[in-house]
Protein backbone atom coordinates (compact mmCIF):
# COMPACT_ATOMS: atom_id res chain seq x y z
CA UNK A 1 0.00 0.00 0.00
CA UNK A 2 1.40 3.12 -1.08
CA UNK A 3 1.53 6.78 0.67
CA UNK A 4 -1.34 7.54 -1.58
CA UNK A 5 -3.67 4.72 -1.17
CA UNK A 6 -3.62 5.63 2.72
CA UNK A 7 -3.85 9.36 2.35
CA UNK A 8 -7.18 7.89 -0.19
CA UNK A 9 -8.77 5.06 1.85
CA UNK A 10 -7.69 6.28 5.51
CA UNK A 11 -8.53 8.45 8.25
CA UNK A 12 -7.36 12.01 9.23
CA UNK A 13 -6.25 11.54 12.19
CA UNK A 14 -4.31 14.65 12.76
CA UNK A 15 -5.32 18.08 10.58
CA UNK A 16 -4.07 22.25 11.38
CA UNK A 17 -6.67 23.54 13.14
CA UNK A 18 -9.43 25.24 11.85
CA UNK A 19 -8.58 28.44 14.37
CA UNK A 20 -4.94 28.83 13.02
CA UNK A 21 -5.22 31.61 10.09
CA UNK A 22 -3.66 30.96 6.85
CA UNK A 23 -0.90 33.35 7.62
CA UNK A 24 2.85 32.37 8.40
CA UNK A 25 3.47 33.10 11.86
CA UNK A 26 6.51 35.49 12.32
CA UNK A 27 8.40 32.79 15.05
CA UNK A 28 11.56 31.73 14.58
CA UNK A 29 12.11 27.66 13.32
CA UNK A 30 11.59 26.00 16.13
CA UNK A 31 10.03 28.42 19.06
CA UNK A 32 8.03 27.25 21.88
CA UNK A 33 5.32 29.58 20.62
CA UNK A 34 4.34 28.21 17.84
CA UNK A 35 3.20 25.06 19.17
CA UNK A 36 1.26 26.83 22.33
CA UNK A 37 -0.44 28.68 19.23
CA UNK A 38 -1.55 25.28 17.88
CA UNK A 39 -2.92 23.39 20.94
CA UNK A 40 -4.66 26.59 22.04
CA UNK A 41 -5.95 27.33 18.38
CA UNK A 42 -7.41 23.56 18.96
CA UNK A 43 -8.79 23.65 22.09
CA UNK A 44 -11.01 26.26 21.77
CA UNK A 45 -11.90 25.07 18.35
CA UNK A 46 -12.61 21.67 20.49
CA UNK A 47 -13.91 23.58 23.59
CA UNK A 48 -16.49 25.68 21.37
CA UNK A 49 -15.19 28.92 22.44
CA UNK A 50 -14.71 30.46 18.68
CA UNK A 51 -17.46 33.09 19.62
CA UNK A 52 -16.58 32.88 23.29
CA UNK A 53 -12.90 33.26 23.59
CA UNK A 54 -11.39 37.02 24.41
CA UNK A 55 -6.84 36.67 24.29
CA UNK A 56 -5.06 39.27 25.72
CA UNK A 57 -1.79 39.48 23.43
CA UNK A 58 1.52 40.69 25.41
CA UNK A 59 3.96 42.47 24.47
CA UNK A 60 7.11 40.26 23.83
CA UNK A 61 7.24 37.85 20.24
CA UNK A 62 3.69 36.78 20.84
CA UNK A 63 2.40 40.74 20.37
CA UNK A 64 1.21 39.26 16.96
CA UNK A 65 -0.95 36.32 18.13
CA UNK A 66 -3.63 37.85 17.35
CA UNK A 67 -3.00 37.29 13.68
CA UNK A 68 -2.76 33.93 14.05
CA UNK A 69 -5.46 32.81 16.05
CA UNK A 70 -9.27 33.31 14.62
CA UNK A 71 -10.81 34.73 18.35
CA UNK A 72 -11.43 37.59 19.23
CA UNK A 73 -8.18 39.81 20.68
CA UNK A 74 -7.22 42.91 22.71
CA UNK A 75 -3.37 44.46 22.28
CA UNK A 76 -2.68 45.10 25.92
CA UNK A 77 0.52 47.67 26.93
CA UNK A 78 3.46 45.66 28.26
CA UNK A 79 2.87 43.39 31.16
CA UNK A 80 -0.88 45.02 31.70
CA UNK A 81 -2.35 41.60 29.79
CA UNK A 82 -3.71 40.79 33.15
CA UNK A 83 -5.80 44.27 34.08
CA UNK A 84 -6.83 44.42 30.45
CA UNK A 85 -8.09 40.57 30.86
CA UNK A 86 -9.96 41.54 34.20
CA UNK A 87 -11.88 44.69 32.63
CA UNK A 88 -12.77 42.55 29.39
CA UNK A 89 -14.10 40.06 31.75
CA UNK A 90 -16.01 42.15 34.28
CA UNK A 91 -17.57 43.60 31.74
CA UNK A 92 -18.70 40.32 29.12
CA UNK A 93 -19.08 37.54 32.37
CA UNK A 94 -20.45 35.87 29.21
CA UNK A 95 -17.21 35.57 27.51
CA UNK A 96 -14.33 33.37 28.31
CA UNK A 97 -10.92 35.93 28.84
CA UNK A 98 -7.23 34.47 28.36
CA UNK A 99 -3.89 36.44 28.77
CA UNK A 100 -0.87 35.26 26.65
CA UNK A 101 2.00 36.64 28.32
CA UNK A 102 6.03 36.14 27.75
CA UNK A 103 8.31 36.28 31.19
CA UNK A 104 9.44 39.56 30.48
CA UNK A 105 5.91 40.38 30.19
CA UNK A 106 4.04 38.94 33.24
CA UNK A 107 7.44 38.27 35.83
CA UNK A 108 8.93 41.79 35.41
CA UNK A 109 7.31 44.99 33.92
CA UNK A 110 3.95 43.15 34.81
CA UNK A 111 4.65 41.88 37.97
CA UNK A 112 1.84 43.72 40.41
CA UNK A 113 -0.47 42.99 37.20
CA UNK A 114 -0.38 39.57 37.28
CA UNK A 115 -0.26 38.94 41.03
CA UNK A 116 -3.17 41.02 42.04
CA UNK A 117 -5.38 39.88 39.37
CA UNK A 118 -4.84 36.47 40.46
CA UNK A 119 -5.36 37.88 44.17
CA UNK A 120 -8.38 39.08 42.75
CA UNK A 121 -9.35 35.72 41.75
CA UNK A 122 -10.14 36.85 38.59
CA UNK A 123 -11.84 34.27 36.46
CA UNK A 124 -9.61 34.20 33.91
CA UNK A 125 -6.82 31.93 32.16
CA UNK A 126 -2.87 33.17 32.39
CA UNK A 127 -0.83 31.31 29.44
CA UNK A 128 2.82 32.11 30.99
CA UNK A 129 5.52 31.19 28.02
CA UNK A 130 8.86 31.22 30.56
CA UNK A 131 11.70 31.06 27.91
CA UNK A 132 13.93 32.51 30.59
CA UNK A 133 14.63 35.34 27.94
CA UNK A 134 13.62 38.38 26.35
CA UNK A 135 13.04 36.65 22.88
CA UNK A 136 11.49 39.84 21.09
CA UNK A 137 14.58 42.40 22.07
CA UNK A 138 17.41 40.22 21.78
CA UNK A 139 17.80 38.13 24.38
CA UNK A 140 18.26 40.14 27.33
CA UNK A 141 18.40 38.65 30.69
CA UNK A 142 14.28 37.98 32.63
CA UNK A 143 13.83 37.59 36.11
CA UNK A 144 13.47 34.18 35.26
CA UNK A 145 17.16 33.64 33.57
CA UNK A 146 18.65 30.49 35.46
CA UNK A 147 22.22 31.28 37.56
CA UNK A 148 24.85 31.01 35.30
CA UNK A 149 22.83 31.61 31.87
CA UNK A 150 24.30 33.62 29.50
CA UNK A 151 22.14 36.59 27.76
CA UNK A 152 23.09 39.63 26.29
CA UNK A 153 22.82 41.69 29.70
CA UNK A 154 24.35 38.59 31.31
CA UNK A 155 27.05 37.77 28.98
CA UNK A 156 29.43 36.02 31.76
CA UNK A 157 26.28 34.30 33.00
CA UNK A 158 23.79 35.27 35.59
CA UNK A 159 24.81 35.80 39.54
CA UNK A 160 22.77 36.21 42.34
CA UNK A 161 24.77 38.70 43.65
CA UNK A 162 24.55 41.11 40.84
CA UNK A 163 21.18 39.93 39.63
CA UNK A 164 19.65 38.19 41.86
CA UNK A 165 17.68 34.88 41.72
CA UNK A 166 15.61 33.00 38.74
CA UNK A 167 11.62 34.17 40.12
CA UNK A 168 9.40 30.96 40.07
CA UNK A 169 6.19 32.92 39.32
CA UNK A 170 3.90 30.22 39.04
CA UNK A 171 4.51 29.01 42.76
CA UNK A 172 4.11 32.63 43.94
CA UNK A 173 1.04 32.53 42.10
CA UNK A 174 -0.02 29.04 43.18
CA UNK A 175 0.14 30.78 47.07
CA UNK A 176 -2.64 33.30 46.45
CA UNK A 177 -6.10 32.33 47.72
CA UNK A 178 -6.93 33.98 43.83
CA UNK A 179 -5.85 31.38 42.31
CA UNK A 180 -7.67 27.62 41.87
CA UNK A 181 -5.03 26.22 39.26
CA UNK A 182 -1.70 26.41 38.62
CA UNK A 183 -0.13 24.09 36.91
CA UNK A 184 3.75 24.18 34.53
CA UNK A 185 3.90 22.37 31.31
CA UNK A 186 6.17 21.67 28.42
CA UNK A 187 5.99 21.29 24.68
CA UNK A 188 9.06 19.50 23.68
CA UNK A 189 7.89 15.86 23.52
CA UNK A 190 4.76 14.20 21.78
CA UNK A 191 3.76 13.23 25.05
CA UNK A 192 4.60 16.66 26.59
CA UNK A 193 2.57 18.34 24.33
CA UNK A 194 -0.86 16.48 24.77
CA UNK A 195 -0.01 16.39 28.79
CA UNK A 196 -0.24 20.54 28.34
CA UNK A 197 -3.39 20.39 26.29
CA UNK A 198 -5.43 19.02 28.60
CA UNK A 199 -3.61 21.32 31.36
CA UNK A 200 -4.90 24.30 29.16
CA UNK A 201 -8.33 22.65 28.50
CA UNK A 202 -8.47 22.56 32.52
CA UNK A 203 -7.30 26.19 32.73
CA UNK A 204 -10.29 26.92 30.39
CA UNK A 205 -12.78 24.94 31.95
CA UNK A 206 -12.02 26.79 34.90
CA UNK A 207 -12.63 29.98 33.47
CA UNK A 208 -15.81 28.89 32.16
CA UNK A 209 -16.87 28.02 36.15
CA UNK A 210 -15.83 30.62 37.63
CA UNK A 211 -13.94 29.02 39.87
CA UNK A 212 -10.88 31.80 40.08
CA UNK A 213 -7.66 32.40 38.43
CA UNK A 214 -5.93 29.81 36.06
CA UNK A 215 -2.15 29.79 35.49
CA UNK A 216 -0.59 26.98 32.83
CA UNK A 217 3.35 27.98 32.68
CA UNK A 218 5.01 26.60 29.93
CA UNK A 219 8.80 26.48 30.13
CA UNK A 220 9.39 26.95 26.82
CA UNK A 221 12.69 27.43 24.46
CA UNK A 222 13.94 30.55 22.89
CA UNK A 223 16.03 28.97 20.47
CA UNK A 224 17.52 32.46 18.98
CA UNK A 225 18.21 33.84 22.22
CA UNK A 226 19.91 30.98 23.70
CA UNK A 227 21.70 30.47 20.51
CA UNK A 228 21.28 26.73 19.75
CA UNK A 229 19.37 24.46 17.45
CA UNK A 230 15.57 24.03 17.92
CA UNK A 231 16.64 20.52 19.05
CA UNK A 232 19.45 21.23 20.97
CA UNK A 233 17.07 23.95 22.80
CA UNK A 234 14.65 21.49 23.66
CA UNK A 235 17.58 19.50 25.01
CA UNK A 236 19.15 22.08 26.89
CA UNK A 237 15.77 22.90 28.59
CA UNK A 238 15.07 19.48 29.85
CA UNK A 239 18.56 19.44 31.23
CA UNK A 240 18.60 23.14 33.08
CA UNK A 241 15.14 24.45 32.93
CA UNK A 242 13.20 21.56 34.53
CA UNK A 243 15.55 21.45 37.20
CA UNK A 244 14.55 25.27 38.69
CA UNK A 245 10.88 25.01 37.30
CA UNK A 246 9.90 21.34 37.75
CA UNK A 247 6.44 20.27 35.33
CA UNK A 248 3.42 19.42 37.06
CA UNK A 249 0.57 20.83 38.83
CA UNK A 250 1.41 23.43 42.07
CA UNK A 251 -2.50 23.50 42.47
CA UNK A 252 -5.48 21.74 41.88
CA UNK A 253 -8.92 22.81 43.45
CA UNK B 1 -2.43 -10.21 11.66
CA UNK B 2 -3.61 -6.14 11.41
CA UNK B 3 -1.34 -3.85 10.47
CA UNK B 4 -1.16 -0.14 11.13
CA UNK B 5 -0.08 2.00 8.28
CA UNK B 6 -0.10 5.98 8.04
CA UNK B 7 0.78 8.39 5.77
CA UNK B 8 1.75 12.31 6.40
CA UNK B 9 1.14 15.24 3.88
CA UNK B 10 3.81 18.46 5.03
CA UNK B 11 3.21 21.62 3.86
CA UNK B 12 5.86 22.70 2.81
CA UNK B 13 5.70 26.10 1.92
CA UNK B 14 5.03 26.49 5.60
CA UNK B 15 7.54 24.63 7.07
CA UNK B 16 10.37 26.36 8.52
CA UNK B 17 12.88 23.43 8.42
CA UNK B 18 13.35 23.76 12.52
CA UNK B 19 13.96 19.97 12.59
CA UNK B 20 11.61 19.07 14.97
CA UNK B 21 9.68 16.82 13.57
CA UNK B 22 12.70 14.60 12.41
CA UNK B 23 13.88 14.74 15.86
CA UNK B 24 10.52 13.22 16.95
CA UNK B 25 9.29 10.88 14.60
CA UNK B 26 9.93 7.38 16.12
CA UNK B 27 10.15 5.58 13.22
CA UNK B 28 12.74 7.97 10.88
CA UNK B 29 10.35 8.49 8.50
CA UNK B 30 11.37 12.52 8.20
CA UNK B 31 14.33 14.26 6.99
CA UNK B 32 14.97 17.50 6.03
CA UNK B 33 15.69 18.75 2.27
CA UNK B 34 20.00 18.80 2.37
CA UNK B 35 19.67 21.37 -0.71
CA UNK B 36 16.10 22.19 -1.94
CA UNK B 37 14.93 25.22 -0.21
CA UNK B 38 10.94 26.43 -0.22
CA UNK B 39 9.81 30.16 -1.19
CA UNK B 40 11.10 31.68 2.33
CA UNK B 41 14.87 29.96 2.08
CA UNK B 42 14.17 27.05 4.25
CA UNK B 43 15.23 23.63 3.83
CA UNK B 44 11.82 22.34 4.45
CA UNK B 45 10.86 18.56 6.37
CA UNK B 46 10.08 16.01 3.75
CA UNK B 47 9.15 11.86 3.89
CA UNK B 48 12.64 10.19 3.20
CA UNK B 49 11.30 6.80 4.03
CA UNK B 50 7.25 7.22 4.11
CA UNK B 51 6.81 3.59 4.24
CA UNK B 52 8.17 3.41 8.08
CA UNK B 53 4.96 5.78 8.71
CA UNK B 54 2.62 4.28 11.09
CA UNK B 55 0.34 7.87 11.86
CA UNK B 56 1.32 8.09 15.43
CA UNK B 57 1.42 12.06 14.86
CA UNK B 58 4.08 12.84 17.15
CA UNK B 59 5.50 14.64 13.79
CA UNK B 60 1.96 16.55 14.47
CA UNK B 61 2.59 17.11 17.86
CA UNK B 62 5.51 19.20 18.20
CA UNK B 63 5.63 20.98 14.66
CA UNK B 64 5.04 24.70 15.66
CA UNK B 65 3.74 25.87 12.17
CA UNK B 66 0.99 23.16 11.65
CA UNK B 67 2.13 22.18 8.40
CA UNK B 68 1.14 18.23 9.23
CA UNK B 69 -1.74 16.20 8.08
CA UNK B 70 -1.99 12.73 9.02
CA UNK B 71 -3.62 10.05 8.03
CA UNK B 72 -3.96 6.22 8.88
CA UNK B 73 -5.24 2.69 8.05
CA UNK B 74 -5.37 -0.75 9.27
CA UNK B 75 -4.48 -3.45 7.01
CA UNK B 76 -5.16 -7.39 6.97
C1 LIG C 1 6.89 49.82 28.26
C2 LIG C 1 7.85 48.99 27.50
N1 LIG C 1 9.04 48.67 28.04
C3 LIG C 1 9.93 47.91 27.36
C4 LIG C 1 9.63 47.45 26.12
C5 LIG C 1 10.64 46.61 25.36
N2 LIG C 1 10.27 45.21 25.33
C6 LIG C 1 9.58 44.68 24.30
S1 LIG C 1 9.31 43.04 24.47
C7 LIG C 1 10.15 43.03 25.95
C8 LIG C 1 10.34 41.76 26.71
C9 LIG C 1 9.84 40.54 26.02
O1 LIG C 1 10.17 39.40 26.71
P1 LIG C 1 9.09 38.33 27.10
O2 LIG C 1 7.92 38.94 27.74
O3 LIG C 1 9.80 37.28 27.91
O4 LIG C 1 8.59 37.75 25.71
P2 LIG C 1 9.34 36.81 24.66
O5 LIG C 1 9.70 37.71 23.53
O6 LIG C 1 10.51 36.18 25.31
O7 LIG C 1 8.28 35.82 24.29
C10 LIG C 1 10.62 44.29 26.27
C11 LIG C 1 11.40 44.58 27.49
C12 LIG C 1 8.37 47.81 25.56
N3 LIG C 1 7.99 47.37 24.35
N4 LIG C 1 7.50 48.56 26.28
S1 LIG D 1 13.22 35.29 19.50
FE1 LIG D 1 12.93 33.45 20.75
S2 LIG D 1 10.83 33.61 21.59
FE2 LIG D 1 11.01 35.05 19.87
S3 LIG D 1 10.26 33.94 18.07
FE3 LIG D 1 12.49 33.68 18.13
S4 LIG D 1 12.81 31.78 19.27
FE4 LIG D 1 10.71 32.43 19.67
S1 LIG E 1 2.92 10.11 11.87
FE1 LIG E 1 4.46 9.21 13.28
S2 LIG E 1 5.55 7.75 12.02
FE2 LIG E 1 4.44 9.04 10.58
S3 LIG E 1 5.91 10.67 10.04
FE3 LIG E 1 4.73 11.43 11.77
S4 LIG E 1 5.95 10.90 13.58
FE4 LIG E 1 6.72 9.64 11.87
S1 LIG F 1 8.35 20.54 12.68
FE1 LIG F 1 7.10 21.59 11.13
S2 LIG F 1 8.23 23.47 10.64
FE2 LIG F 1 9.64 22.11 11.73
S3 LIG F 1 10.72 20.99 10.09
FE3 LIG F 1 8.97 19.74 10.70
S4 LIG F 1 7.32 20.34 9.28
FE4 LIG F 1 8.89 21.91 9.17
MG1 LIG G 1 10.59 35.48 27.31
Amino acid sequence: MTSEDIIKNGSVVYSRPRLLNERNTHYCPGCSHGVVHRILAELLDEMGLEDKAIGVAPVGCAVFAYNYIDVDWIEAAHGRAPAVATAANRLNPENVVFTYQGDGDLAAIGTAETIHAANRGENIVMIFINNAIYGMTGGQMAPTTLLGQKTATSPYGRRADINGFPIKMSDILAQLDGTCYVTRQAVHTPAAVRKAKKALRTAFENAIAKRGTSVVEFVSTCNSGWKLSPAKANEWMAANMFEKYPLGDLKSI
Amino acid sequence: MAKIRGAVIIDQQRCKGCDLCVVACPTDVLQLQPKEVNDRGYHFAYTANPDACIGCASCAMVCPDACFTVYKITTE
